[in-house]
């Protein structure tokens, strides 16, 4: 009895105290919501006794809304490829030179001399996709590799269409459905361009996030948003089909950085070491979805992921994919006014 | 020597410190926690937008105000009416009335229900009222959208009932949003009415009816005069907050039809035009004021009647 209640103490002890050791080292990364692979960060905590906290949000404005205002307590912060250089103009970011970093030689050569970081000086690819057309095709059975299924929705889909909130992915794709080029300030196609979509999105139902729900659930029936969420919607249900719009569709990547005022930038440098590794990258990508920009990494992905059609883009449609360069100050004014005005 | 004039004075002198000292704390708190940051509102809103957010401090301008009523047109600089704001001060207020008289007409019958049993289970009725407080705002926003959704539960219910065939699209409409408010506010229409309905003398709604008067003139001449700054409480509890909402048009709209409170939120977000968000808020605060107004008037006039 005595024996046993030494050994249970003992036990007790060590548990104190491996809860202790847990604790030592601490990582808060803020990402976008429904995005950081779980198993990914389980392995992290283990692989370097670190306790990592993750906090969501739903769009760069919002991540640099908050991180502006100051106080925030995160390391870690993971903003579209046209944010990131607001993001180090404002001085927000930590130059951690990821690119003298032990694991950077995984990364796609494809990925390093990106407009938006020249080197990868400050940040790190996490994952990347297309933003293109997902229709649950028990509704609508025609050609879904076209803009217009939210821009000239055909009658079945009318008042079921989501669209992303996000100005870019949006204005770009309308640009492009008329013929024009990102960044451009010929009035005449962007009052085409406005014009359009104001009387657009009274055929749609919601410009909302939230798809990997509720496309499968059927609250959707067509959407305009992200890849890796549409494939997703079809392994939750087999009538989801995804399109590449032949008019042109905006490719987007997320890159991992440390910002400026991060309180563990030690811990902040092993994970973006960490992520580099073609086994853990893959580990981000079967969560979410979406590729990511570390060689390797597919020999470690998940079956279906190999030849999924939203991810395995096809010869045909490869030319109509552009990175999304930022505009000039003022166009970007010009495009801001345009999207309020088909917000409201 | 010191004159009993001048004690008293110098008396009521340190009553007057003590006074102003023992309120310090809640003055201060007040100045800084509540009227501080209106100053703060008020010169944002008349500053230039910076870049990415934010304001430029010290470059004044009056854009913001501006543009809450009136726009330049994109493409060729002519000057209008910013229609798309003014639809959704139209759309806020509209949405804010339609709750305000819908939880009136649900929470009447329902406070009165509660002021006629008798006392001991009263409490009973009220403690039900106020359970739905317990759970989050946003998370019944949330439930709320289960219930309504096209596979929610109301339209399956409905369908296997057979009363209709297709699920009615009830999520991101105004009516969505007008069910998600009437669900949420009706507590605060419930409490002040009864609380007033509590207090009713019903010895007079029974000379009434001994006088031979119907139960429609006993309603419109007795009860309701009598409860009128119940109703006019519970009103303004209900449209003050209806006017600001943010949760629900958010969930339960589809980020589609905007009501004020997103739109002051889209100008500190993704619009990136922090002066013109500011007058917004200020614009808002000033109908509240407006409502405000019309409720002292109005508590004035009823305390004029039975005073």
């Amino acid at each position: 009895m005595r024996q046993k209640l030494r050994t249970a103490t003992a036990a007790t002890a060590l548990l104190a105290f491996a809860g202790m050791a847990h604790a030592d080292g601490e990582l808060n990364i803020y990402n976008w919501g429904d995005y950081t692979s779980p198993e990914l960060i389980k392995k992290f905590e283990q692989a370097h006794n670190v306790k990592v906290t993750i906090t969501d949000y739903d769009s760069n404005d919002t991540a640099l809304a908050k991180v502006r205002a100051g106080g925030h307590g995160f390391d870690i912060v993971v903003p579209s490829a046209n944010y990131v250089p607001i993001w180090v103009k404002e001085g927000l970011l930590l130059e951690a030179r990821p690119d003298q970093m032990e694991n950077f030689k995984n990364v796609d050569p494809r990925w390093v001399d990106v407009h938006w970081d020249p080197g990868r000086h400050y940040s790190v690819p996490w994952q990347w996709g297309v933003t293109g057309i997902g229709v649950n095709t028990k509704v609508y059975g025609g050609d879904i590799n076209t803009s217009a299924i939210f821009l000239d929705p055909p009658a079945e889909l009318v008042g079921k269409i989501n669209v992303a909130p996000e100005m870019n992915d949006v204005l770009y794709a309308t640009i492009k459905y008329f013929g024009g080029d990102w960044c451009t300030d010929d009035k005449e196609l962007l009052r085409k361009v406005r014009d359009k979509l104001v009387e657009a999105k009274t055929k749609w139902l919601a410009m909302d996030y939230s798809v990997t729900d509720k496309l499968p659930a059927g609250d959707y029936s067509a959407v305009y948003y992200w890849n890796g969420a549409i494939m997703r919607s079809r392994l939750a249900n087999q009538d989801i089909k995804f399109g590449y719009p032949k008019e042109g569709y905006p490719i987007f990547m997320d890159s991992v950085a440390i910002l400026k005022d991060a309180k563990n930038v030690e811990n902040a440098k092993l994970f973006m070491n960490f992520i580099m590794d073609p086994e853990n990258a893959a580990m981000v990508s079967a969560f979410a979805k979406y590729a990511n920009g570390i060689k390797g990494s597919e020999q470690f992905m998940p079956e279906d992921m190999k030849t999924a059609p939203e991810l395995v883009v096809p010869a045909e449609f490869e030319k109509a994919g552009e990175f999304l360069e930022a505009c000039s100050p003022e166009v970007v004014d010009l495009y801001s006014r345009i999207w309020t005005d088909v917000q409201k | 020597m010191t004159s009993a004039a001048e004690i008293v004075t110098q008396v009521e002198r340190d009553d007057v410190r003590a006074r102003w000292l023992l309120s310090a704390p809640a003055l201060l708190i007040i100045f800084f926690a509540a009227i501080g940051p209106l100053f703060v509102m008020l010169a944002y809103s008349v500053m230039v937008k910076g870049d990415y957010g934010d304001v430029r401090f010290g470059e004044l301008s009056l854009d913001g105000w501006f543009s809450v009523l009136f726009q330049r047109d994109i493409f060729d600089d002519t000057i209008g009416l910013a229609d798309a704001h003014l639809s959704i001060f139209w759309r806020s207020v509209k949405l804010s009335l339609i709750t305000t008289l819908v939880t009136l007409a649900l929470g009447f019958p329902t406070a009165y229900f509660i002021a006629t049993r008798p006392p001991h289970t009263r409490e009973v009725w009220v403690f039900l009222v106020t359970i739905p407080f317990w759970t989050n705002l946003l998370i019944r926003t949330f439930a709320m959208q289960e219930v309504i959704r096209n596979e929610g539960i109301l339209n399956t219910l409905m369908i296997r009932l057979g009363v209709i065939d297709q699920p009615i699209q009830l999520m991101y409409t105004d009516a969505a949003i007008l069910f998600g408010m009437v669900y949420v506010y009706l507590p605060l229409m419930v409490l002040p009415l009864y609380a007033s309905m509590e207090k009713l003398d019903f010895r007079l709604v029974e000379a009434g009816y001994d006088l031979y008067a119907t139960r429609l003139r006993v309603l419109w001449r007795i009860i309701i005069p009598l409860v009128r700054p119940g109703i006019v409480a519970g009103s303004i509890l209900v449209f003050i907050p209806s006017l600001g909402a943010y949760v629900i048009p958010r969930v339960l709209g589809g980020g589609k039809s905007m009501m004020l409170g997103n739109l002051i939120e889209l100008q500190f977000g993704a619009g990136r035009n922090w002066p013109l968000g500011a007058a917004i808020s200020i614009t808002l605060m000033a109908m509240v004021m407006l409502a405000l107004l019309v409720y002292v008037r109005n508590a004035a006039r009823s305390g004029a009647q039975h005073g």
